[in-house]
């Protein structure tokens, strides 16, 4: 027996076609132009996909718009494990819901949402517990979710049916509505959840599987770690590729944070900018960073502590740029970009860089400076 | 006499299934395919016992593992697996984009087959296999004129080897010169064969890969960034796995010479090639043909095969020994060309898979040189109909080079099927399988997304074509319409959905039998 948690958002997306940008702290406003929610009609065809599974795997959801309604319309054995207080829902509801899910250590939890919606299940703290998101949401930026809402469904049922069960870790981005209804594109780095890793059912003779995107990042970190110099700093930018090089070493590490590594052993951790700038003045520097997944953003998003002061220190001549294959197909050949807020600086990074993508291996790609010139539809 | 009208028949089709098991299973002890027959008494006397034909070193302890199963089950086991197996010879073969899967004329095989072709042993006497030796040479003469090259090796037995080879002779070109160790990079694409990266990788190369510009070809201004002191070669495939050709490769090849490289020229499948261009016009110092691809030698299931490698006359010193030369009217294999200290050495023994060199050299006299340029001129008319065809067809489309033709092959992209509908291109794969045909994504990762990659080959009529084009159109339809059919693909092959998510876990791989009850009992 399967237990699936579900969990939806009922007002995810309504603000998306009255042309507010997002739902976030604007659903009265939503509603007064005429909002109708959109998110509970994709949950249910999202989980219509585990629909063969009925009789044999439960759902377990939050009362009533939370998910209990579509998971009993489409006759599923449907367990109720949270309340919510009042009569409206908000994130704090996805976050209850989120925590009773776990605690029942379902085996995945399938959400309808956006981005805000990943957010607080982040937020939420639920570890290693897989989760899929059907795209329901006006931001979808966050690679947790899938494109369609049958596809989400599929995943989760091919994952669930899978012998063996590999997951991988997604990040969940998301921009400042209030930035974004005013124009600008500021997106930022909140945090990690695991998803099910390619769980394709394919007959694919010449492309059996894809190596995993986890050994891809050791290979990385193994060629990075064969080249690192005695007395040299190497500053760690976020994200799980540059984490990958923490754990071979056995050393402490921040996800969202810059570590700063040197003859091996971790000095830094959650270092500040000026910290950093600290570094930068005792030690020779090598700055080690990975784009942010789909808009390639190296420096400027989710690792403003590596400000132009300290880029100016350490000078692109020493910034290495990690990435695995994987990672840079979802580009589709945009380039990286740089947006540090100081044009000179930004000058300065810009050009091609030798990206290290496995051991001995490398790809030369395009870094630009400027703004978002990608933001996916939703 | 009445035509048949084919145009849009979409063909009724149901693989035969069996659930054969695996031939270990089906062994009954004492069972014998033949029982040979006991020695005679005067073959006995003289040979005493067959315990004293072989030194105690050479003798097994335990006997061998086999099988043990009468003939007509042994032939009733193969029967059935080869009915459950697709191919050029029961459907057209047009979804294996980059293998280039044609029609090899059944003649060339019966020829590799005769007995003066398998009775042959490599270590003869060359005076006694003066014709095989004479085909190797002139099937060498043949592929220099096609290419440009100086001379031709056929020791590599596949187009990995032979650009192991290209990369071994690169190494030991620059060993040579005291460049060894500082020439330590070898630059390719991300849309040539991988194994132009692979191969030099297992040498110890390091390898830059460089991405298409916003045209489509290799981007020339990041090449620049990293083509210098320390580039040992550049291997490329052109045209690419796109299908688009690179019209200034030459420029590439330049750089790399005035920096003191060397240029390879994966031309595994060079299809729509053959007698319009050569790899030492386009500036290339080494060059491969699969034979197995371009040459119609076939495919035999992965192997056997040849990697025939050819090199510039700078370069010939380095290639495995023996070379078959001509002295007067005989033929023999020549050692003395080899640099004794910097030659690569054997890549292979001898001098590589002879049937399959036969059955090349067959096929390319049976055509003569204005046949082979008709072979690409027909492979690529082929593809730019389909092309065309496809491209009618509102959710297909094909990155790179918008409104020019493509050469032998196309990668397409269904990302607004997979847009609209949710089915994937990976889920097409499994529905042609419904309907006999092949269907080829990419190489991983998927820089296009949701490809598909096509080849058709100068082999398919138009009607042939039309019929795999027409096949492709019902599943788009059915994607709209319909898409659980596809979802829930294939309904009628060998087996339903397969379960792929152990295919990454090493503890689970099983290469042979004896690994396979290792692990699972």
């Amino acid at each position: 027996m399967r237990k699936i948690g579900f969990i939806v958002n009922p007002i995810a997306g309504m603000g998306g076609r009255v042309g507010l940008k997002g739902t976030d702290g604007v659903l009265e406003e939503a509603l007064i132009r005429g909002a109708v929610p959109s998110a509970p009609d994709k949950a249910m065809r999202g989980l219509r996909k585990l629909l063969s599974q009925k009789n044999n795997w439960q759902i377990l959801t939050g009362e009533g718009e939370l998910g209990e309604r579509i998971s009993r319309e489409l006759e599923f054995k449907t367990n109720v494990v949270y309340r919510p207080a009042g009569t409206k829902t908000s994130g704090a509801d996805t976050v209850g819901l989120a925590k009773a899910l776990v605690l029942e250590h379902v085996d995945l939890i399938l959400f309808a949402g956006g981005d805000g919606t990943a957010r607080d299940l982040v937020a939420a703290h639920i570890g290693e517990t897989p989760v899929v998101g059907i795209p329901a949401g006006v931001k979808v930026h966050s690679p947790v979710f899938a494109t369609h809402p049958e596809t989400a469904g599929e995943l989760a049922l091919r994952y669930l049916m899978g012998n063996k069960r590999r997951k991988r870790e997604a990040e969940v981005l998301d921009i400042s509505e209030k930035d974004y209804r005013a124009g600008n594109v500021v997106t930022e780095l909140f945090g990690y959840l695991s998803v099910p890793d390619g769980a394709g059912l394919l007959q694919n003779r010449k492309a059996p599987s894809p190596a995993s995107e986890a050994s891809a990042q050791r290979e990385i970190a193994m060629e990075l770690i064969a080249s690192m110099e005695a007395g040299v700093a190497y500053l760690l930018g976020p994200g799980t590729t540059t984490r990958e090089v923490s754990l071979s070493l056995y050393q402490p590490f921040t996800l969202l944070g810059v570590d700063v590594i040197l003859d091996k052993k971790a000095i830094l951790i959650d270092a500040t900018e000026q910290q950093l700038i600290g570094v930068c003045r005792e030690h020779p520097c090598r700055l080690v960073v990975t784009p942010t997944g789909g808009q390639g953003f190296l420096l400027g998003r989710g690792n403003q502590q590596i400000s132009p002061a300290v880029l100016e220190m350490i000078g692109p001549e020493n910034m290495i740029v990690v990435a695995t294959t994987g990672k840079l197909a979802e580009l589709q050949h945009r380039p990286l970009m740089i947006d540090t807020g100081d044009l000179k600086t930004d000058d300065a990074f810009k050009g091609y860089t030798r990206i290290i993508t496995g051991f001995s291996a490398s790809v030369v790609y395009p870094v630009r400076s400027g703004s978002a010139s990608y933001i996916s539809n939703s | 006499m009445k035509r048949i009208d084919r145009s849009n028949k979409v063909r009724s089709f149901h693989q035969a299934r069996w659930n054969e098991s695996v031939i270990f299973e089906l062994s009954q002890k004492g069972e014998r395919g033949i029982l040979i027959p006991k020695a005679g008494s005067g073959i006995e006397e003289a040979l005493r016992s067959t315990d004293q034909l072989l030194s105690d070193k050479m003798k097994r302890k335990t006997a061998p593992a086999l099988p043990e199963i009468s003939q007509p089950r042994v032939l009733r086991h193969y029967m059935r697996i080869s009915q459950e197996t697709l191919g050029a010879d029961v459907n057209i073969e047009i979804g294996q984009g980059t293998c280039t899967v044609k029609y090899s004329p059944k003649v060339n095989e019966q020829l590799a087959r005769l007995p003066e072709m398998t009775e042959l042993h490599p270590k003869q006497d060359p005076a006694t296999v003066q014709g095989i030796l004479q085909i190797m040479h002139e099937t060498d003469l043949y592929m220099r004129e096609i290419s440009g090259m100086d001379r031709f090796t056929f020791q590599p037995s596949g187009g990995s080897q032979a650009i192991m080879t290209m990369a071994a002779i690169a190494r030991a070109y620059h060993e040579k010169n005291g460049e060894g160790e500082q020439r330590d990079e070898l630059i390719t694409t991300i849309y040539s064969h991988p194994s132009d990266a692979a191969a030099p990788a297992v040498l110890g190369y390091k390898i830059i890969y460089i991405h298409p510009d916003e045209d489509g070809y290799p981007d020339f201004e990041a090449f620049r960034t990293v083509v210098g002191p320390k580039t040992a070669a550049f291997f490329v495939a052109n045209p690419e796995d796109t299908g688009v050709y690179n019209t200034k490769v030459k420029n590439f090849t330049d750089l790399v010479h005035q920096n003191g490289g060397l240029c390879g020229y994966d031309q595994a499948n060079a299809n729509g090639l053959l007698g319009v261009t050569r790899a030492k016009e386009a500036g290339f110092d080494m060059c491969f043909f699969n034979l197995h691809k371009t040459f119609s030698t076939p495919h035999g299931c992965g192997g056997p095969a040849v990697g025939a490698t050819g090199v510039s006359k700078e370069l010939v010193p380095f290639l495995p020994a023996p070379l078959i030369d001509r002295e007067g009217d005989t033929y023999f294999m020549n050692t003395d060309f080899a640099d004794k200290e910097f030659g690569i050495g054997k890549v292979r023994l001898f001098n590589g898979v002879a049937p399959v060199v036969l059955k090349a050299y067959a096929w390319m006299r049976s055509l003569g040189a204005e046949g082979l340029y008709e072979v690409a001129k027909i492979a690529v008319l082929n593809n730019n109909y389909m092309f065309k065809k496809l491209m009618e067809i509102p959710c297909v489309d094909a990155p790179y080079t918008k409104g020019k033709q493509r050469i032998e092959q196309v990668r397409y992209t269904l990302g607004k099927l997979t847009e609209d509908t949710g089915i994937t291109s990976g889920d097409i794969q499994r529905r042609m399988m419904d309907f006999g045909m092949h269907y080829w994504t990419s190489h991983h990762p998927y820089y296009v997304p949701e490809p598909a990659t096509l080849e058709p080959t100068e082999t398919p009529s138009k009607e042939d074509i039309d019929e795999y084009v027409a096949t492709l159109k019902q599943i788009f339809e059915e994607a709209y319409n319909d898409p659980e059919i596809i979802r829930t693909a294939p309904h009628n092959s060998v087996c339903h959905q397969l379960d792929e998510s152990e295919m990454d876990d090493p503890d689970k791989w099983a290469p042979s039998w004896r690994v396979y009850l290792r692990k699972t009992q």
